[in-house]
Order: C-alpha cells, then sequence, then structure tokens
C-alpha cells in the first residue's frame, strides 16, 4: 500500500528529504519505522519518539490503510 | 481566535495583549522565551524552529482549553514563532488574564510547561564552534536510556535543555 510520510528536525536531515510517498509491506507505524530506519540509518530509538497518523497522535501497533499520512516525532524542544 | 499560533515574524506582543482584555480581568500575567546565548556549555550565536504544524495547533489549543478549565481566568493565549531566530529575540509568549493575578500566574506557568513538552516544535542551536545540533535529539540519540526524560509525565520542572526558562 502507499502511504505518505513526513519528515521533521533531526530525521528530515536524516532522510535527506521532507516528505515521500512510500510503496511499503508495513502494517504499522512500529513496522515502518523499522523499514524506514534500515533505509536511512535513523539514530534515534523507537521508544525516544511519538508518531502521528493523518495529523493526530496515534499508537505503535494502530493498524495502517493506504493514503495514511504518518509523521515520525523526535523528542521536541519548544519554548 | 486561535488561542495557540505561529507566527514566522516578531511576536507582537501588543496586539497579543489586546486579546486578553475583559472588563471583568484585574490584570495579566506574561511569559516571553528568548533566545539565549549559551546552552548546556556551547555557545549558541542563532537557533531554527521547526513545527509540525497542523498537529501543533490541535494540541497547542488543548493545553490552552486545559488552563482555562483548571485555573479560573478570562483568556490565554500563545503564539510561537518558527524560522530563523538571533539572540535575544522572543521565542514564545504566553499571555492569560483573570480576576486576581494568582490565577493568571498559574495558568501561564502551566501553558509554557506544557507547551514545552507536548508541541511538536524542534529546535537546532548553532554554535560558535561551527557546530550545530537539535536540542533533546542529538544527546539522548547516543544515550536512549534517557528518552523517559522527555516524557512529560516524568519531567523535572526546571529542566536543563531549554535554551532559556
Amino acid at each position: 500500500m502507499q502511504l505518505k510520510i513526513q519528515y521533521y528536525a533531526l530525521m528530515r536531515e536524516q532522510a535527506g528529504r521532507s516528505e515521500e510517498t512510500l510503496e511499503t509491506a508495513s502494517n504499522t507505524p512500529a513496522d515502518l519505522y523499522g523499514e524506514l530506519t534500515t533505509r536511512y540509518g535513523f539514530t534515534l530509538a523507537r521508544e525516544q519518539l511519538k508518531v502521528a497518523v493523518n495529523s493526530e497522535f496515534s499508537d505503535w501497533s494502530r493498524r495502517l490503510a493506504a493514503g495514511d499520512a504518518v509523521v515520525f516525532i523526535p523528542p521536541v524542544a519548544g519554548g | 481566535m486561535m488561542r495557540f499560533r505561529f507566527t514566522q515574524t516578531a511576536i507582537d506582543t501588543a496586539q497579543a495583549r489586546r486579546e486578553l482584555l475583559d472588563p471583568g480581568a484585574g490584570g495579566y500575567a506574561s511569559f516571553e522565551g528568548w533566545v539565549r546565548d549559551h546552552n548546556e556549555g556551547q555557545e549558541v550565536t542563532r537557533l531554527e524552529y521547526e513545527a509540525f504544524q497542523e498537529l501543533a495547533v490541535k494540541e497547542g489549543e488543548r493545553i490552552v482549553a486545559e488552563a482555562l478549565r483548571r485555573f479560573p481566568v478570562k483568556h490565554a493565549l500563545c503564539i510561537h514563532r518558527v524560522g530563523s531566530l538571533d539572540l535575544s529575540d522572543m521565542a514564545v509568549w504566553v499571555g492569560v488574564s483573570s480576576a486576581h493575578r494568582g490565577e493568571a500566574f498559574d495558568a501561564c506557568r502551566f501553558i509554557i510547561d506544557e507547551v514545552k513538552h507536548r508541541v511538536p516544535i524542534w529546535k537546532k542551536e548553532h554554535y560558535r564552534s561551527g557546530d550545530s545540533g537539535w536540542v533533546n535529539c542529538e544527546r539522548c540519540a547516543a544515550a536512549p536510556h534517557h528518552a523517559h526524560e522527555h516524557d512529560h509525565e516524568h519531567r523535572h520542572l526546571d529542566e536543563p535543555t531549554a535554551s532559556h526558562s
């Protein structure tokens, strides 16, 4: 299925892009993060991140659907 | 009017303050976060802020709504900068009006603390040495067992990683 992925901050730099449309067999955000870490060598462990699906915080085990927009959220530093 | 928003340009505090006016308010408390010239032993020369704005404005609105439920205040507003900032630039502004001062200070503190820990905003520091780094991301990448320190449920009130407080 096709997913839309957006990258921010450290992960944007490590992926070398701010977004992409990806054909993937990963069914959950957790699986997807593993797949993308293999591809891009992300240095952050999944336990350090949150994940959003379709612009809302999500569970890592949520079943992804075709067309979902996924954003991995590194440790935040606003303020 | 949105009670949490981003701006690419300098925060207009005079305008923001006017949005808090209320005949029943006896005053207001505000907090300004500024870009500081040092962090964790490094000399900082400038900052870049980046946000996942679609989710950030939702989470920011939830924080302000929580503050309005928890504290008997009139109005509250938070504005955050994104983009490139120089030393002493204002990165964030929080304002709360209320009948009495105590709850205005409390709600203001609550909002800035929650924003720092929950809203998807990232800060890249540029150092005098020529290096740069994403705050809370580079060091913890080397020590992932410290990840829980960034969870707002377990935070320290005066976290040492902030560029100002």
